[in-house]
């Protein structure tokens, strides 16, 4: 299968990207790793008269700390997240997540910024990102803000990212001590979730229970109540309403949810 | 058209390619080579697995512009002067292969991974391979190649003879 004819443009730096993004139009997209974008345009999903390729820009790749956040790239590839250091003992279960995407040869390729920005309600690091309850930094023409992810997933593949905003780094904080759990429950290697459930600290998050990643907020409360892994679990679907498709119907992803997150309150991943 | 530069095991290349044109397709028919194949030509398979910077992809989901700059190796480049790779010697001792399809992904993936993990179990192993699939489900014996090649590259003292650009990416 082969995409349909489109211009390209590798960009050199944030701002020569912010200047292609303004002089190519909304039909342009961002290429980041394309794992998530290629296959679609294989399949003529989406058809963008434009590539802005991000892959040279090398320098918004990599982790660093930043008081008590741990700050990772857009470009980091999902691999080199899983494998490093800081992020395992900083945050633990977002290393974990990027472990989770896929399967080695896209886990080399495919990056949290592109990750986070397609938003696939069924994928790893956005779940990831509401339980740990960080935040992405975007960059527009107008300059820099930063958006909570629990304001961040807008719909279906939709962010609340403006058209000429480039999402450019991740904020996660530090609980090097925080317990987490991290379920997803998939029929075959390198799916993605038909459920996941991720826990840390009192949040959950829900992957495929919705058309974005969701808070099981009935869950979360009853914890803040006291109630314990099983009583709060028995909520976690509470208020969903997910999509049935040939995976499973909504009753069985709503026992998922209650399972899944049971498992991740007693911290298995 | 677009020119792109990149190294095709270990050769520099200069080639006119449209930016659309996926490095599994510029790799079979600009190149030549026929190693890496297209299977399922969604990501899934791994039967085009090849490295890229030392680093196992699926050449079916680059663009060949993406890989500008780039060092690619193939099944090809692992044994350029005929005398086969651990990894390939290994899959051919343990019987990894049947049809033979998914065999150059299978050996690429497997060079990325013992690059990465010169040691791996053979649950890691099993994970390691989790983006090949085999066709003929033969799973068992690609594993055991892939442990033996793991003890052969051991017992040879260096887990650098894979290839120019993993070796470069196990010395990182």
């Amino acid at each position: 299968m082969i995409p349909a004819q489109f211009d390209y443009a590798a960009a050199e730096s944030v701002a020569h990207a912010l200047d292609l993004m303004a002089s190519l139009g909304d039909e342009a997209k961002l290429l980041a790793g394309g794992h998530s974008l290629l296959p679609m345009m294989k399949l003529r999903l989406v058809a963008p008269t434009a590539l802005i390729d991000l892959g040279q820009l090398t320098e918004l790749a990599g982790l660093s700390t930043d008081g008590d956040e741990l700050v990772i790239g857009a470009m980091t590839r999902h691999a080199d997240l899983a494998a490093s250091e800081l992020a395992r003992s900083e945050a633990p279960l977002l290393a974990h997540a990027a472990a989770q995407v896929g399967d080695p040869q896209i886990r080399h390729r495919g990056t949290i910024g592109g990750s986070l920005a397609h938003a696939d309600p069924a994928a790893d690091l956005p779940m990831a990102l509401l339980a740990l309850g960080g935040s992405v930094q975007a960059q527009g023409p107008g300059g820099t803000r930063r958006i909570a992810a629990d304001d961040f997933f807008a719909g279906f593949f939709e962010t609340s990212l403006a058209p000429d905003e480039l999402l450019t780094a991740v904020r996660v904080p530090r609980r090097p001590d925080a317990a987490w759990g991290y379920q997803k429950f998939v029929r075959r290697a390198n799916d993605w979730a038909i459920v996941g459930v991720a826990a840390a600290d009192g949040r959950i998050a829900l992957a495929n229970m919705g058309s974005v990643p969701l808070r099981a907020s009935a869950a979360e409360q009853a914890l803040a109540d006291g109630a314990s892994a099983a009583g709060a679990a028995a909520l976690a679907a509470d208020g969903t309403e997910p999509a049935e498709d040939m995976h499973a119907d909504g009753e069985f992803r709503r026992h998922l949810a209650r399972v899944l997150t049971r498992r991740a309150l007693e911290h298995r991943s | 058209m677009m020119r792109v530069e990149l190294t095709v095991n270990g050769q520099r290349r200069s080639d006119d390619v449209e930016p659309r044109l996926l490095l599994v397709h510029y790799l079979r028919e600009t190149c030549g080579l026929r190693a890496a194949n297209v299977g399922c030509d969604t990501t899934s398979c791994g039967a085009c697995t090849v490295l890229f910077n030392g680093s196992s992809v699926k050449s079916c989901t680059m663009l060949t512009v993406q890989a500008a700059g780039g060092e690619v190796t193939t099944a090809e480049g692992l044994a350029p002067d005929g005398e086969l790779h651990p990894v390939q010697r290994a899959f051919r001792q343990e019987h990894g292969l049947q049809c033979g399809f998914c065999t150059p992904g299978m050996v690429m993936a497997t060079v990325g991974l013992l690059a990465e993990n010169p040691e791996p179990t053979e649950q890691q192993v099993r994970e390691g391979l989790e983006g090949n699939l085999c066709r003929c489900t033969g799973y068992h014996n690609i594993v055991r190649a892939v442990l033996a090649a793991a003890g052969e590259q051991a017992a040879a003292g260096s887990a650098t003879t894979a290839g120019s650009a993993a070796g470069e990416r196990a010395g990182q």
